[in-house]
């Protein structure tokens, strides 16, 4: 049994847990209908009035809000309180080129950072833990949402923000951290980086909370050795709070929803049908206790299955894959899709490190797709026909997972930029989609 | 009886041996022989160098890939069939050449060949009982 924040509301029965959704969907539905006209005009269109709503059994019969909606929206148009009520404001990354603005009251800041503190409670934080955190701060939700939640848990909270690798580490040294929170890309860099400067036997983390981008499996155990941490995923989207949506446990088998706050749907991204637990498809959202800034099934584009499997941490909060692909940063290459995670395995698999850059273009009207590799003295030898043959190898297991060739091109070791927040992993120089 | 070769990678790209061979020249480091090996997007620099412990200092400051290999330097007359008897001597041992380049010496009459082969001690025993002795890695000093 895990530590738990809140164990009446994280252990509660399905029964509360439907209970709590259903009487707070449909204030929320009401809520909305009264202070969004934005809604209003959604629903009515739909044909759907808050009378309608009577339980969490009714969501199917609510519109769906997508990024367009937003930016349609934007920037007040779906505030559901006068701004007066609200103190904060926080941007997407942008990493897809919409700007987003949230707005959040003091009690949606309270609760999320309720939601952070759960998240790391779940990965063994208490009041005598040091944690780290170098999400960005700023627009950026990462930093400030597990600042709140590591206040909450009564952490010492190293507000570091992004950047400066070399403080980074030195804080680390001599303040002890024992919890780190950052982008897994950034996990990785500073563990390598830890590794160069040879104190590693002065770090004392014992646990990482890693989200806010994609990374596998592979990429989890890397940095667990490299570090001696356990590494917990964490997962939210500025559009529905920030971190903290949901959180992996000490299972490590996907990650709970605060499904107090957020209701989950998976569904069929084609046909708008909601599909069973344990299907594949698009991840959808409806805040229904946020006051700002609800939205009510808002479309992530993140592929994810949900599970309500029980879990041996003792939580009930139905739990979520971590994305198992983004739709917008699916690429469809000669029709193919492929997914950026799919390229990352295999090169995890073959030993080499996980910073890579895909760049998918077109000649002659037809795709392209580059996978930029950095050496590894592992990999090198003097003999030409060696280092050859282990790039063919990886051509080879790359044909495999994707069902298309895709060019490999090995480069300079660390020539690839690493972000110091989000990697930038895909380059398509194809701009199918302008005009 | 060999001489430690070492080998490096660089992209096929506009600019980056002259990044490399500025490297070696700001930390004063002399190349006595060089090859360069290419394929489409990368390449292979071979060298041989008047301080390997040095240029490996250097290198991996410098975030380079590369590595060290046992490769042997065979001196010979400077005058036409000279090569040809020594792959001739080596041919005749089934002792395969898997690539091989000339060294820069200041000693007048002799012309020196580095030759890659998988199996170093039958290549210096085949080479000496022919009437060749292959240079040890002090013997770079004096050349």
């Amino acid at each position: 049994m895990g530590n738990y924040y809140q164990p009446e509301i994280e252990c509660a029965s399905r029964e509360q847990i439907r209970a709590w959704q259903s009487e707070r969907l449909v204030k929320q539905v009401q809520n909305v209908w009264d202070n969004v006209p934005y809604y209003r005009k959604k629903m009515e269109e739909k044909g759907v009035t808050p009378a309608d709503i009577q339980s969490v059994d009714d969501l199917y019969k609510l519109p769906f809000i997508t990024k367009d909606d937003l930016r349609e929206a934007y920037p007040y148009g779906l505030l559901a309180r006068p701004l007066s009520d609200c103190v904060r404001i926080q941007s997407t990354s942008g990493t897809t080129g919409r700007r987003v603005v949230a707005f959040y009251t003091q009690h949606d800041l309270d609760l999320w950072e309720d939601c952070c503190a759960r998240a790391i409670m779940a990965a063994g934080g208490t009041k005598d833990d040091v944690c780290h955190v170098c999400y960005g701060y700023g627009l950026f939700t990462g930093g400030p949402g597990l600042n709140g939640g590591s206040h909450k848990v009564g952490c010492l909270t190293l507000p570091m923000s992004s950047g400066n690798t070399e403080r980074q580490i030195q804080f680390m040294c001599d303040l002890g951290s024992t919890i780190l929170c950052c982008t897994p890309s950034y996990a990785a860099y500073l563990a390598e980086s830890i590794w160069e400067r040879g104190v590693q036997d002065q770090i004392k983390l014992k646990a990482g909370i890693f989200g806010a981008e994609a990374w596998t499996e592979e990429m989890r155990r890397g940095i667990e050795e490299k570090l001696g941490i356990k590494a917990y995923d964490i997962y939210g989207l500025t559009e529905i709070s920030g971190p903290g949506v949901s959180f992996e446990c000490e299972e490590q088998t996907g990650m709970h929803v605060n499904e107090d706050h957020f209701i989950a749907e998976v569904i069929n991204p084609v046909t708008g049908e909601v599909l069973p637990d344990g299907e594949k498809g698009e991840l959808v959202f409806t805040s229904i206790t946020k006051e700002a800034f609800p939205l009510l099934r808002y479309r992530t584009r993140d592929i994810c299955i949900l599970s309500r499997k029980k879990c041996s941490c003792g939580r009930t909060h139905v739990k979520m894959t971590k994305p198992l692909g983004r739709s917008d940063d699916m690429l469809i290459v000669k029709g193919v899709n492929v997914f950026p995670s799919q390229i990352e395995t295999v090169l995890m698999n073959k030993g080499y490190p996980a910073n890579y850059q895909i760049v998918v273009d077109r000649v002659n009207n037809s795709d392209t797709i580059e996978v930029l590799v950095e050496m590894t003295p592992e990999m090198f030898s003097d003999s030409l026909s060696e280092v050859s043959a282990k790039e063919k190898e990886l051509v080879d297991a790359l044909k495999a997972m994707l069902g298309i060739y895709a060019k490999v091109k090995l480069v300079t070791p660390k020539s690839i930029t690493r972000s110091e927040g989000k990697a930038v992993r895909v380059i398509d120089k194809r701009n199918l989609y302008q005009g | 009886m060999t001489v430690k070769q070492m080998s490096v990678f660089l992209e096929n790209t506009p600019g980056k041996m002259a990044e490399f061979t500025d490297l070696l020249y700001k930390n004063n480091i002399d190349m006595r022989a060089l090859s360069l090996a290419e394929a489409e997007d990368f390449g292979i620099v071979r060298l041989i160098v008047n301080d390997v412990y040095t240029t490996s200092t250097v290198l991996k400051d410098a975030g380079y890939v590369f590595s060290i290999t046992k490769v042997i330097a065979v001196g010979m007359p400077d005058e036409p069939g000279a090569l040809s008897k020594v792959l001739k001597c080596l041919g005749a041992e089934g002792v395969n050449v898997e690539y091989m380049y000339a060294f820069l010496t200041k000693k007048e009459n002799l012309a020196y060949m580095i030759f890659r082969v998988q199996d170093n001690e039958k290549a210096v025993e085949v080479l000496g009982r022919n009437g060749f002795r292959p240079l040890c890695q002090d013997d770079l000093k004096g050349i």
